[in-house]
């Protein structure tokens, strides 16, 4: 057979491969800082293992290394199968995943040793900003390269979502990491002030809302459907709300810097337009869920389904949730505190991690040339013990997140504070206790999809390699 | 021109933006196009025959 009649699997299985080792090394460093939090000590007087540098490493980690594989491995596939055509260029396509465990590791060694920009969820440096650059690029050319070369004319909605997560992410990065250089590791940004707090924030949000939102939408798109056996309950509702989605996150950004020097107008059009957000990530969330009438069923049956389902209950939920915090009232109460970490976590693990971990059981077999995963008993495990750790995780910060905020608020007749912010602190350490379980939950469900990933690649028969499907 | 009216103008232009997409989803031309590609993930490969199959 040609290789041009086949997919190119190889580097689906390369990412495939990475996002369960990467969701391992991020979501390990995120248990050592949660435990450092209830036992400061465990930093061990170690300067590469202070909370303050690890704390960037396990974010990065999970985002990037983590969640990045999973939604380039995906990518990968479903714009191969969807497009009936081989993905763009093997060799930029293999070039795409090196370069992205290259950036990985370079984070991995400057994190800890304490070069960083500064900057929430762009700390790197900026020659391995450059490097990121380049390999995105890359990712682009391959993937747009592959639409631009399908079978089929039209473009189905996942790789609308993948394709604006793509373009977006390469805008927010280079805006965002614009610096004047001045030694390898330190640079300076060209914004100053409160033009570079709004930067950094409309940065940052829309890496929520095109990295961790649209991208995943892509891939609940094409594996929700495929794992439930049924076609996309309604694909006006997706095509409607994708461009509502992608016109409204780019300005919700502020929302981050309530009540600070940036100006008051701007403040309120962020709260306005989180608030309008509501209605477009339910859209995703509704299409999804909905997708499954007629199969309900399956969910009693099937963990992969189960997986992707509650994630976009979860999608649900935070989507809720963030609005809601976006009201500038509400903020006064819940910014600053845990409840911000309940809500990021709501999502990160309940939506990105669960709709990832579902599509990765779904894709592994397929793209190893597997009937199904070695065991459909442990995928169901690791479903239970990870959603019983999301639950611990997010309740025990909530209650922290409100606690605190209702003890830092709290004033004494004659307008003296009622608490020291020590005592808030000391309140606050039991329900660190009950997020480090919930956290170590979710991390041991890893464990056990790493075993079930071993042993699905190791054993079984393998079918023969898939040719390119012909259009209907 | 000041920036408040510059603002209107911007909001109705998202208005009509957002109806149009609407209407056009909503359009009867299009229900045909749109029923085949919500199946596009179940036709892309082999196993997926089968699956649609044993859901009945």
């Amino acid at each position: 057979m040609e290789k041009s009649n086949t997919y190119n699997d190889v580097v689906v299985r390369q990412f495939c491969i990475m996002t369960v080792v990467w969701g391992i090394v991020g979501m390990l460093v995120g248990v050592i800082i949660a435990a450092q939090l209830l036992w400061p000590a465990l930093n061990f007087d170690i300067p590469w293992l202070t909370y303050s540098r690890l704390r960037p490493l396990h974010t990065n980690a999970v985002i990037f290394a983590f969640g990045g594989s999973a939604l380039i491995g995906a990518s990968y596939y479903v714009v191969q199968r969807t497009c009936h055509v081989r993905l763009y260029m093997d060799r930029l396509a293999s070039f795409t995943f090196w370069g992205w465990q290259l950036v990985i590791v370079l984070a991995a060694i400057t994190l800890p040793l304490g070069y960083t920009q500064g900057k929430e969820y762009a700390e790197l440096v900026w020659p391995i900003d450059i490097l990121l650059t380049i390999v995105w690029v890359a990712y682009a050319v391959v993937y747009f390269g592959t639409l631009f070369t399908r079978r089929v004319s039209h473009i189905y909605v996942a790789n609308w979502f993948f394709a604006a997560f793509i373009i977006t992410i390469a805008i927010l990065h280079i805006v965002n990491s614009l610096a004047i250089p001045v030694t390898l590791g330190l640079s300076y940004p060209i914004y100053a002030g409160v033009v570079d707090a709004m930067v950094q924030w409309w940065y940052g949000h829309n890496a929520v809302g095109f990295f961790l939102t649209a991208g995943f939408l892509g891939m609940m798109y094409y594996f929700v459907p495929k794992q439930a056996g049924r076609p996309v309950f309604s694909y006006r509702l997706s095509v409607v709300h994708f461009w509502s989605l992608i016109a409204i996150y780019m300005w919700a950004g502020p929302h981050h810097l309530h009540y600070t020097t940036l100006p008051d107008w701007a403040q309120s059009l962020g709260m306005v337009f989180s608030l309008i957000l509501l209605a477009p990530s339910w859209g995703g969330m509704i299409n999804g869920m909905m997708t499954l009438s007629g199969a309900w069923h399956k969910l009693r049956t099937d963990p992969i389904l189960k997986f992707l389902i509650v994630s976009l209950s979860f999608y649900g939920m935070s989507t809720f949730e963030g609005p809601m915090m976006s009201i500038k009232t509400v903020n006064a109460l819940s910014h600053y505190t845990d409840w911000t970490i309940g809500h990021v976590h709501s999502g990160a693990l309940g939506w990105v991690a669960m709709v990832s971990i579902g599509t990765m059981y779904a894709l592994i077999p397929k793209v190893f040339g597997r009937e199904a995963m070695y065991s459909i008993k442990w995928i169901d495990l690791h479903f239970w013990i990870a959603t019983i750790g999301v639950v611990l995780y997010i309740a025990a910060m909530w209650i922290a997140g409100v606690m605190q905020g209702l003890m830092w608020r709290a004033v004494n007749s004659d307008g003296t504070l009622t608490y020291t912010f020590m005592e808030s602190l000391e309140a606050t350490y039991p329900y660190y206790a009950v997020r480090l379980l919930g956290g170590v939950l979710f991390f041991s469900g890893m464990l056990i999809m790493a075993c079930n990933v071993y042993m699905t690649v190791r054993s079984g028969e393998k079918k023969a390699v898939q040719p390119v499907i012909e259009p209907a | 021109m000041d920036a408040g009216f510059m603002r209107g103008i911007f909001t109705i232009v998202m208005l009509v933006l957002f109806l149009a997409v609407c209407f056009w989803a909503w359009g009867s031309k299009r229900k045909k196009c749109f029923d085949e590609a919500a199946r596009m993930p179940l036709e892309s490969d082999f196993s997926s025959e089968k699956d649609v199959q044993s859901n009945g």
